[in-house]
């Protein structure tokens, strides 16, 4: 077979369509392109806000907004940089370069991956809907209640925030997952995990991050809306709630959501000063070993930013040192990178102007950190403009520089030309001098008092320097304008090119540009690093078809891994374009959108259509069979294999959603411990009914597979329904409602069994019974804790007072 | 101007108490040493930049061992210590002149209790050289407590009680305000401070 009959085949089985087709398409290049797109409209919004805010603040006597308006204006500057283009960008990107940099022809769930996408879009469109019609979010980007709540702010803008966003955060953990999985299982023969390119370490660890990240901030929205919408009183001082609860449960996300954005950029870094300095990057390893600890430790720092909420100093000491000591995995990277330069051959070229300016403003934005991390400094500085200068620093400086080098150097893949550099150098200064003017003397604004959040104020030396920083905003902006035209005119008029135009040593770049649907016409076997290639010698060989899966057959494969030593082990089989990904995310907008407005009954049809939907999404599947896979291997399909993609995607939804019931069991007995008013008077809970639906989830726990978990899952969830039947005045205190939330919780994770369990007793395929088996497993642990949990509490409460 | 901009009546520079001293010094310390590591971090990058040769010689080992924690590890040590040690010292202790704030949507009210003196709204009357508790308390949302040339922050939280302890130098009239966004009200809660040589203080 030549190259190009290949190319037809290949392309015929892999090609999205075209016109209206274009909106089943769910393949990497289409879905990667589409996230960053409305990412960078998202960006250019959040852009006009901060010009706003910077025209009410350029002098005492120029504010135009009223005070009401004015808190629409900064609660959604900060909501979009964060939610709607920081971490859809990053989501992009990534989708669009792994499986490219790792050897695979897509991602693992090409179809989830589309859903994401749409349930971005959408959630992201009814924010902007809301800024549009005057009723957006107006509590801060933390939403802090009791100022979001019911009492304090009556109208729809909260719900908004809280339902809108959760909307977006489904396609971030659904991301989290597909990475997770893709970058495990989805590789090139013989790329072990230490052979992997730097960017998929980097991305293993954010996903990874984003996995339990996430699920603290997704159920405090859900609490603090049940609380809006039902008024169970999980936050309210006088019911037995805590303010503080909202706090721990946001910042437990919000901390390490910081470095789930540095982390992606500071992965480009790695990527791309080896390939400018002309050599290998020095400190792999040291590189490896300093992201995951500093996933780690980004957990353990969230109350850095409540040093001023009352807790202890002793308390406060542990968070402060946890806070400082993430200097030195940053540290370790920025001298990695330093040794990188030192032993190549540094070269000037404009992506290498943005890392320089990474350079100055983010080690600027991380010692500033350092002092915020010390708590009587802190005390001073939490709240004033200090720290909006400082998160500007590490947000811009370790997110949007890096991020912009990586366009520069990405672009020419997208769109096979290479820049033509006119406005190029012109742009940078702009931005940077701007930047700069922006933001530096913004610090002394915070140390001469003025805090932030502010719509007016009086004083004459605020005004002089917050003159200078609006100043500096409108520079800045028209260097993002002149950034954008460059960028036009290098997808307009660049100039086409061969292969590989940097010189890297990266895989993807192994490959003709715009590169191919299927990205690869063979998936080839390395036995170096991913990132000391030749891709313009290994290209043509895998256009020619030397490696796996180079015949085609009629179906999307891709090659499957052992995860540590990246052994060829199974054949992926992946879907086919459909429209289902668009059709289960706008039944998934119909149930936010039924919350929004308060129309119950039709939350329950749009979720019963959800749940309908994603059972369609199992039509059509392969049966298990032995493949030849090329290279003389024949490997079994995933169907055959006894860990496919599924049932590894299985395992992190469940560390996932185990992640939010532990943050639901904290949450109950942070209450207890910290809330006014405990325990409440008459103890809500049915006694010992509670343990009811324990019983027949330990049968489920010793029988989790065939028709047994059917008939006890049912059990379970008719004893939850009892217990919640009996548990008395959720909305007199917070202790009946936390009671009623666990109960709750394990009655959903009950039903979801019975689902799984009837699902698989009835196609029965190996893959459906492990997965099954997994999940009736984890249900019944749920439902374990979730029967025991009411006698710890009380206990707690009554130990306690 | 940089000195006289300082001077403000909102300004953390010009510190009237022992507490907001300390803070204040430990600020002038962190931004000198912070400007040290900077220019060197700067130099260093241009250097490498323009002459990569200059940093042939060291192994990459010994840039990451020495960048990444021997050079890091005591600056942070030091800096940490320093804050530990003044956080102890602002942060903990009690007085026994009590001073209670209450934030409100969207001022303060202040009570003097076992002083007879009357409460008074948005203005703090309070003893100049000796320590005073304040103990913050809100009945409606998350406000901030904040005299920013006496000390630090503490928040007014709904359903907490917390305290702040303070010290005025001398005599005189501080600017205070609400630090956290508390709705559209936010930039009306300023107050002063007043310390009075005598207490509990008679002309009011």
């Amino acid at each position: 077979m030549t190259p190009i009959e290949r190319h037809k085949q290949l392309d015929r089985i892999w090609n999205s369509g075209t016109g209206f087709q274009r909106l089943s398409a769910v393949n990497h290049p289409v879905v990667g392109r589409r996230f960053m797109a409305p990412a960078l409209v998202f960006f250019v919004i959040g852009g006009l806000l901060a010009m706003l805010i910077r025209t009410q603040l350029a002098s005492s006597e120029s504010p135009f907004m009223e005070p009401g308006t004015y808190a629409q204006i900064f609660t959604m500057h900060g909501s979009i940089m964060m939610f709607l283009f920081a971490i859809p960008f990053f989501e992009g990107l990534a989708m669009y370069l792994l499986p490219k940099m790792l050897g695979a022809r897509d991602m693992a769930f090409p179809r989830l991956s589309a859903y994401g996408y749409w349930c971005y879009v959408m959630g992201g469109s009814i924010l902007i809907a809301a800024l549009v019609l005057g009723v957006a979010p107006d509590a801060g980007w933390f939403m802090y209640t009791p100022l979001s709540s019911s009492t304090y702010s009556p109208g729809i803008n909260a719900d908004v925030w809280l339902l809108g966003v959760t909307f977006v955060e489904i396609s971030a953990l659904s991301a989290a997952v597909e990475m997770l999985v893709s970058i495990l299982l989805l590789r090139a023969g013989g790329m072990s995990l230490d052979r992997m390119p730097i960017f998929a370490w980097y991305m293993l660890v954010v996903a990874g991050m984003m996995l339990v990240g996430f699920p603290p901030l997704i159920l405090g929205s859900i609490l603090l809306e049940a609380e809006r919408a039902f008024d169970l009183p999980f936050f309210d001082p006088t019911r037995g709630g805590d303010p503080l609860l909202w706090q721990h449960l946001f910042w437990l996300f919000g901390h390490p959501e910081v470095y789930i954005i540095f982390l992606p950029a500071a992965g480009v870094l790695s990527t791309l000063i080896p390939v400018f300095s002309s050599t290998r990057l020095v400190g792999y390893r040291a590189i490896v070993a300093a992201i995951v600890a500093m996933g780690f430790l980004s957990f353990g720092l969230w109350v850095h930013h409540m040093f001023a909420t009352g807790i202890p100093h002793l308390s406060l000491s542990f968070f402060s040192i946890a806070s400082a000591l993430v200097a030195l995995p940053t540290a370790i990277q920025i001298f990695s990178w330093l040794a990188t330069m030192a032993t190549g051959r540094p070269r000037f070229s404009v992506p290498m102007l943005h890392v320089g300016g990474f350079f100055f403003i983010f080690v600027c934005g991380g010692l500033t950190g350092v002092m915020l991390a010390m708590v009587p400094f802190d005390l001073q500085a939490h709240d004033t403009h200090f720290v909006v200068a400082h998160l500007h620093y590490v947000l811009v400086g370790g997110f949007v520089f890096p991020m912009t080098a990586a366009a520069y150097y990405w672009l020419p893949h997208i769109t096979g030309r290479q820049p033509v550099q006119h406005l190029s150098h012109a742009a940078f200064w702009t931005i940077f001098v701007g930047f700069n003017l922006t933001f530096l003397g913004m610090h002394l604004t915070g140390l001469l008092g003025m805090p932030r959040r502010s719509w007016a104020y009086q004083d004459p030396m605020w005004e002089v320097l917050n003159f200078v920083s609006s100043m500096g905003g409108f520079v800045t902006t028209i260097g993002y304008a002149l950034l954008a035209m460059d960028l036009l005119m290098l997808v307009k008029f660049g100039r086409p090119f061969r292969r590989d135009p940097w010189k890297s040593g990266g895989l993807e770049w192994a490959m003709p540009t715009p590169p191919a649907t299927y990205a690869f016409g063979a998936i080839p076997h390395l036995d170096a690093r991913g990132d000391s290639l030749s891709p313009a010698e290994l290209g043509p060989k895998l256009a020619a078809g030397e490696g796996y899966l180079a015949t085609p057959r009629g179906e999307l494969e891709t090659l499957g891994v052992d995860p540590l030593s990246g052994k060829p082990s199974q054949v992926v089989i992946l879907p086919h374009p459909s429209y289902l990904p668009l059709m289960t995310a706008l039944a998934t907008g119909g149930v936010f959108l039924s919350l929004l407005f308060k129309v119950y009954p039709m939350a329950i049809v749009s979720t019963v259509a959800v749940v309908t939907l994603f059972l369609f999404w199992t039509r059509g599947r392969q049966k298990p069979q032995m493949l030849d896979a090329g290279m003389g291997l024949t490997l079994p399909n995933h169907r055959a294999h006894p860990a496919p993609p599924s049932l590894w995607a299985m395992r992190f939804v469940v560390a996932a959603d185990a992640t939010a019931f532990a943050s639901l069991l904290f949450g109950a007995g942070f209450l207890c411990i910290s809330a006014p008013d405990w325990p409440p008077a008459i103890w809500p809970g049915p006694g010992w009914l509670t343990l009811l639906p324990a019983i027949p989830a330990l049968v489920v726990l010793l029988a989790p597979k065939g028709i047994v978990p059917v008939i006890m899952q049912t059990a379970a969830l008719a004893g939850f329904a009892l217990v919640l039947a009996r548990t008395q005045g959720m909305t007199e205190h917070a202790a009946a409602a936390s009671l009623s939330a666990v109960a709750i919780y394990g009655g959903l994770h009950a039903a979801l069994g019975i689902l799984f369990a009837g699902y698989s007793h009835w196609r029965r395929g190996p893959d459906d019974v492990s997965i099954s088996a997994l999940w009736q497993r984890y249900a019944g642990i749920v439902a374990v804790t979730a029967s025991g949990f009411p006698f710890i509490l009380r206990l707690l409460a009554t130990g306690v007072s | 101007m940089l000195l006289a901009g300082c001077e403000g009546d909102l300004s953390t520079l010009a510190p009237a108490g022992p507490v907001a001293q300390g803070m204040a010094n430990l600020w002038w310390a962190m931004f000198w040493g912070a400007l040290a590591i900077f220019l060197f971090m700067m130099a260093l990058f241009l250097l490498l930049m323009f002459r990569p040769d200059m940093g042939r010689n060291t192994p990459a080992y010994r840039w990451i061992i020495w960048g990444g924690l021997v050079f890091p590890v005591p600056v942070l040590l030091l800096v940490t210590g320093v804050a530990l040690w003044q956080g102890e010292r602002a942060l903990g202790g009690t007085a026994p002149d009590r001073i209670e704030a209450e934030a409100q949507m969207w001022f303060w009210r202040f009570s003097y209790p076992g002083t007879g003196m009357p409460d008074s709204i948005d203005v703090m009357h309070m003893p100049a050289g000796r320590d005073v508790e304040i103990v913050v308390t809100s009945p409606d949302v998350i406000h901030s407590f904040w005299i920013p040339r006496l000390g630090g922050k503490i928040d007014a939280i709904p359903g907490h009680a917390n305290t702040i302890v303070l010290h005025a130098d001398e005599p005189g009239e501080f600017g205070g305000v609400c630090a956290e966004y508390c709705g559209i009200g936010h930039i009306d809660m300023s107050f002063t401070a007043v310390a009075h040589a005598d207490w509990p203080a008679e002309a009011q």
